[in-house]
């Protein structure tokens, strides 16, 4: 009662309506499991931690401030090139992305080559510019890029957390299985190949939304 | 305004691409020397590796200037005493398009704990895109000590092998050619037996065959600066 008082005339910075718009794509509205969108890129960089939560990351930073960026001009923006100016300022923020991942992490840059340029192309950040950036405030729709960035990164995550450890035994390249557990070395264990293969990624991307559907049983479809 | 009319939307564009393309011209300016410095020692850490020396890529700078004792400039079988560009700037893919003994090839002579390498750099095409290595010479420049390859974008799995120890480790010892003769070495479908000889990827065999493409193709050259080395004695002699 109390904090409602305190922000009643305006809304807060962090009001409950805010809070949901951070919280939901963690969950019922995941943009990877529910919406399904961006899923080529986490088929494709989530063999490792480590290229997964840069991943994340750059898309994370270029979903925030392009809904930022678009809702900051959003009375400004003539509407028959509406598409192009969302592509222009994603596309821009994408090679600066790109330009600082080249000069200061470049193996991770190696490692996610064409990915990142590809950022352009996913569907989340067109997604959210059209229907979200367009019409809500800045603050709202920069919250919105932030929450689905984080929605995506964290099934990045999930996925590559298990395809690390099932597929090379490590995580962030620290090797958990212990060595004398592999066949090779006496042991009983052998690394699951297929876990590195993009398929994997699929069946992984798969379970994860069969379990949350059987959690949630709103999201599942008629 | 109306910001639906043709003078606006023009006006628009216009100021737009102005801002993102001043934006992002400043950023790859600011950002180039360090993106440069990447890529420079990483070359360098990749010519390292061909002489069995691991070094993280931070590194690598300090390790080349210890190991490397000479960058020298080859072509048509000769050092060339003024090289129009230092052996370490060379662009291997605009040197190698050029008929072999027109080639400016870069040479770089290593020591490493008191015994001299030749590493040699080539370049060529693999199934997908180019591919690229340094091959490194034991001191009588025909004995193999060891080799890196690299790829843009092989099959993983297939020809992407090429860059792992399963296949490059199989040069060591290997001869590049007999007697006077460049042979080069042969990326064989099944085993190999002689020492102008390396078991192929089975799966990747158009990766196989570009690598010894390459290697037939860009040690040649080198292969006559050997030659002109060891014959250089028993000139003098006669």
């Amino acid at each position: 009662m109390s904090s409602e008082v305190k922000t009643a005339p305006k809304e807060g910075l962090f009001s409950k309506k805010n809070r949901q718009l951070l919280k939901d794509p963690f969950n019922m509205q995941n943009p990877v499991t529910v919406q399904v969108l961006g899923i080529c890129s986490s088929l494709a960089i989530t063999v490792k931690l480590q290229p997964a939560i840069v991943m994340g990351v750059s898309v994370l930073a270029v979903v925030a401030f392009s809904n930022l960026i678009t809702s900051l001009m959003r009375n400004l923006i003539p509407n028959r090139i509406r598409i192009i100016v969302q592509l222009v300022v994603v596309a821009a923020l994408v090679i600066v992305v790109d330009q600082i991942l080249k000069a200061y992490v470049y193996d991770v840059s190696k490692q996610l080559s064409v990915f990142v340029g590809l950022i352009i192309t996913n569907c989340i950040l067109m997604g959210r510019i059209e229907a979200f950036a367009l019409s809500n405030s800045p603050w709202k729709s920069f919250l919105d890029g932030i929450g689905n960035g984080a929605g995506y990164a964290a099934v990045l995550i999930i996925i590559a957390f298990i395809r690390e450890l099932l597929g090379s035994g490590q995580l962030y390249g620290v090797q958990v299985i212990p060595h004398s557990w592999y066949i090779q070395n006496g042991g009983f264990y052998s690394n699951n190949g297929f876990m590195l293969l993009p398929p994997m990624a699929l069946i992984v991307v798969a379970v994860i939304i069969w379990i949350q559907r059987s959690k949630f049983k709103s999201l599942i479809e008629e | 305004m109306d910001i639906n009319s043709n003078k606006y939307t023009y006006i628009f564009s216009i100021i737009m691409v102005i801002v993102v393309a001043a934006l992002l011209s400043y950023t790859a300016l600011s950002l180039k020397a360090p993106q440069e410095a990447n890529i420079e020692l990483e070359k360098k850490q990749e010519i390292l590796l061909s002489i069995n020396v691991k070094v993280e890529r931070e590194a690598a700078g300090k390790a080349f200037d210890k190991y490397i004792k000479q960058s020298l400039v080859i072509q048509g079988g000769k050092v060339l005493e003024k090289p129009t560009v230092p052996a370490f700037s060379i662009d291997m893919a605009s040197t190698v398009a050029k008929p072999g003994p027109e080639r400016e090839l870069p040479l770089y002579v290593a020591e490493v704990d008191g015994k001299e390498f030749y590493i040699l750099p080539v370049r060529g095409k693999g199934l997908w895109g180019p591919v690229w290595g340094n091959v490194a010479m034991e001191k009588d420049g025909n004995t193999v000590y060891g080799v890196t390859f690299g790829h843009k974008g092989e099959t993983p799995g297939l020809g992407a092998e090429i860059s792992l120890p399963i296949f490059t480790d199989q040069f060591k010892g290997k001869k590049i050619s007999e007697g006077t003769e460049f042979v080069s070495i042969e990326v064989r479908k099944g085993e190999a037996t002689t020492a102008h000889q390396v078991n192929g990827i089975s799966g990747g065999t158009i990766t196989s065959v570009g690598v010894q493409d390459m290697l037939k193709d860009c040690l040649a050259p080198y292969a006559d600066y050997f030659l002109s080395l060891s014959n250089a004695p028993k000139d003098s002699a006669l």
